[in-house]
């Protein structure tokens, strides 16, 4: 009997697994949508994007600078999912550990 | 002695410094390909942007904005946006499945000899085509930035390709990072001085910067022309501008979370939680200087001038010549420094990244086995490598020599990274069906398609007409089959295919088997390799 499977079926393992893919792949299509908007919307509607939001800051601009707030925003984000994906690890990892212990498994 | 010479040794010194004193660290495996895991999440922040933010950032973007405005800022966007791929992706589960090179996750379902070869193909491949472009750029540069001291482009890129081997052979991982980190300072620090100067030039009035840039004039053709740089559409042209930004906009997002020299930065940190750290510390500085380039470019554009510029060595030249004119010679000559600096720091990555994958994948697992004879064997063979890549590339860039057309190569490495790499990493990382013929053609096709696409684009492949000088000339004198420049929209789409047709192809219990413990390790860090 490996070490493996016991954590990979657990159910605390399973819901982090779950929680952290939907997480990731929600953030994943959220920020790949928001950067290719940016080619997409400068190469085929430039009049559009040449307007002027204020002074001469145009839309193009903007939405390229604003690239650079959801890149952090979403960074910090899953920095929190992760501190907490963490916690659950470790406990998880404790409890095997203590079951290894008790039956003198792997390290 | 010119000043800029005097900074330029002052570096030289200084890292040699940190080269001797990393040597005596770095005996041993682990000591040497990963820098005994102990670098800390800060310190490989700094290192990771050290060895990503190359002097085709700080002075080709600069240069971009300078000559053509918004344009060449949707450059430093994808620089940074690519990094929450590496982020979410793969900086974690790579530290905690492997050991030295990305080809270790890839070996730990799938069979070891088949897909670390094709890896280090790979590896090589980007390797060598971004050290080729660092190496002919450098020369360049350097022999520009010094030309008052008599340096031409073959003793630059002689210097700079020995410096990079000594770091390398001597130094080990723990050199170059260190290294990288002090550049990443130095870049840092002359850029926001360089922006914050420009600020001051316009009053800390960012209105007027941009009404600045709003209406810059240059000569073109004898004619007075003025121009609005805040609007996009000066560099990317149609027909094909839009399908190309989106095609270079792929090879970023998806090919800097294959960047071999980038991916082994994650195993000199103690576990998967500093990698992640580390990623968000460089997300903040990559992320600060590329936005800065805002201010260099415009500021370039604005108060040095496309001509002044174009008679004084070209777009490259921009942010140099902006120190130049807003701070004086003592100014120019640290900005250079700086140049020069970031130089070395990315050629010292990417030769370790190719010896490592050398050493490790080729030479031990593919040819031995994946036993050693002799104890240290492999790190020898690293450093021979590191040695002989050094001296390959000294002897291509002074081959090509200064005027060679070699900028596309920079994109063509991500272009490898993110058709052929990124598709295998993820797929072995989360795909439980994957198997070993997936690997082998997801890697085959994604470098085969995005090379054999670039030597029929523009950028290989044209007419050239007399105007051109001799050693810029294409390669190949015909008129193009592919019209982009970037090959990723095709490439990229095409890697991953190829991977999950080769899986769905073909039957491999065992990899399918190994699922499992992958991600258990993947996710929880159990069993990762330790630092030392």
């Amino acid at each position: 009997m490996n070490h493996w499977d016991p954590i990979y079926q657990s159910p605390d393992y399973r819901r982090m697994i779950g929680q952290k893919t939907r997480a990731v792949v929600v953030m994943t299509v959220f920020f790949v949508v928001y950067y290719f908007a940016l080619p997409v919307l400068v190469g085929y509607w430039p009049d559009l994007m040449s307007r002027r939001l204020w002074g001469n800051v145009t839309l193009a601009y903007a939405y390229a600078f604003s690239q650079f707030l959801m890149a952090w925003a979403i960074a910090y984000l899953y920095m929190r999912y992760a501190d907490r994906f963490d916690r659950t690890t470790a406990r998880i990892l404790s409890d095997v550990s203590e079951a290894a212990q008790a039956s003198q498994g792997g390290k | 002695m010119s000043l800029p010479l005097v900074m330029f040794l002052a570096f030289v010194v200084a890292t040699l410094g940190i080269t001797y004193w990393a040597a005596g660290r770095s005996s041993g495996e682990s000591a040497y390909f990963a820098a005994g895991r102990r670098i800390t999440g800060w310190q490989n922040g700094l290192a990771i942007s050290g060895d990503y933010m190359s002097a085709a950032s700080f002075l080709g973007i600069a240069g971009l904005i300078a000559f053509y405005g918004y344009d060449g800022f949707m450059y430093s966007v994808g620089f940074l946006v690519a990094y929450l791929t590496v982020l979410l992706l793969v900086a974690e589960p790579l530290r905690n499945t492997g050991k030295y090179t990305m080809a270790d996750v890839l070996a730990y379902r799938l069979r070891a000899r088949p897909v670390r070869a094709w890896a280090s193909i790979s590896t090589l491949t980007v390797s060598t085509f971004y050290m080729i472009a660092q190496m002919v750029g450098a020369g360049a540069l350097v022999s520009l930035l010094l030309s008052d001291s008599g340096i031409g482009y073959a003793e630059a890129v002689t210097g700079v390709g020995i410096l990079m081997i000594v770091y390398v052979v001597f130094g080990g991982m723990l050199a170059t990072t260190w290294v990288q980190i002090v550049k990443a300072v130095l870049l840092m620090s002359g850029t926001f001085l360089l922006s914050t100067l420009v600020l001051a030039h316009f009053r800390f009035d960012l209105g007027a910067l941009f009404d600045a840039a709003a209406s810059v004039s240059f000569q073109s053709n004898g004619a007075t022309v003025t121009q609005n740089f805040m609007e996009p559409g000066l560099y990317f042209k149609p027909p094909y501008g839009a399908l190309d930004l989106i095609s270079l906009g792929m090879a970023l997002i998806f090919g800097t979370a294959g960047l071999p020299h980038i991916l082994i930065r994650f195993y000199t940190v103690p576990d998967g939680k500093t990698a992640r750290v580390s990623v968000f510390w460089a997300m903040l500085l990559i992320g600060a200087f590329y936005i800065m380039t805002t201010f260099l470019g415009f500021g370039a554009a604005t108060i040095v001038g496309a001509d002044t510029i174009t008679a004084n060595g070209g777009t490259n030249m921009s942010a140099p010549l902006l120190a130049q004119a807003l701070a004086g010679d003592v100014f120019f000559a640290f900005i250079s420094a700086v140049a020069f600096a970031t130089i070395l720091a990315v050629v010292a990555g990417l030769t370790i990244s190719a010896s490592t994958s050398f050493a490790h994948d080729f030479y031990s697992n593919v040819l031995h086995h994946g036993k050693e004879r002799k104890p240290g064997e492999e790190v020898r063979v690293a450093r021979w490598t590191a040695f002989v890549v050094g001296a390959l590339s000294i002897l291509i860039a002074i081959g090509l020599g200064p005027n060679a057309n070699v900028a596309f190569l920079v994109g063509l490495a991500f272009a490898v990274a993110a058709s052929a790499n990124l598709p295998v990493i993820v797929f072995s990382l989360y795909w439980r069906r994957f198997t070993t013929r997936g690997a082998v053609w997801g890697l085959a096709a994604g470098l085969v398609s995005s090379v054999g696409l670039i030597l029929v684009s523009p950028s290989f492949m044209g007419i050239d007409g007399p105007e051109v000088a001799e050693g810029a000339r294409r390669m190949i004198q015909a008129s193009t089959w592919y019209p982009l420049k970037n090959p990723g929209i095709v490439s990229i789409p095409l890697g991953f295919l190829a991977a999950y047709l080769g899986s769905i192809f073909s039957d491999e219990p065992s990899a399918d088997a190994k699922y499992v413990e992958l991600s258990v390790r993947a996710n929880t860090g159990l069993g990762a390799e330790k630092a030392t």
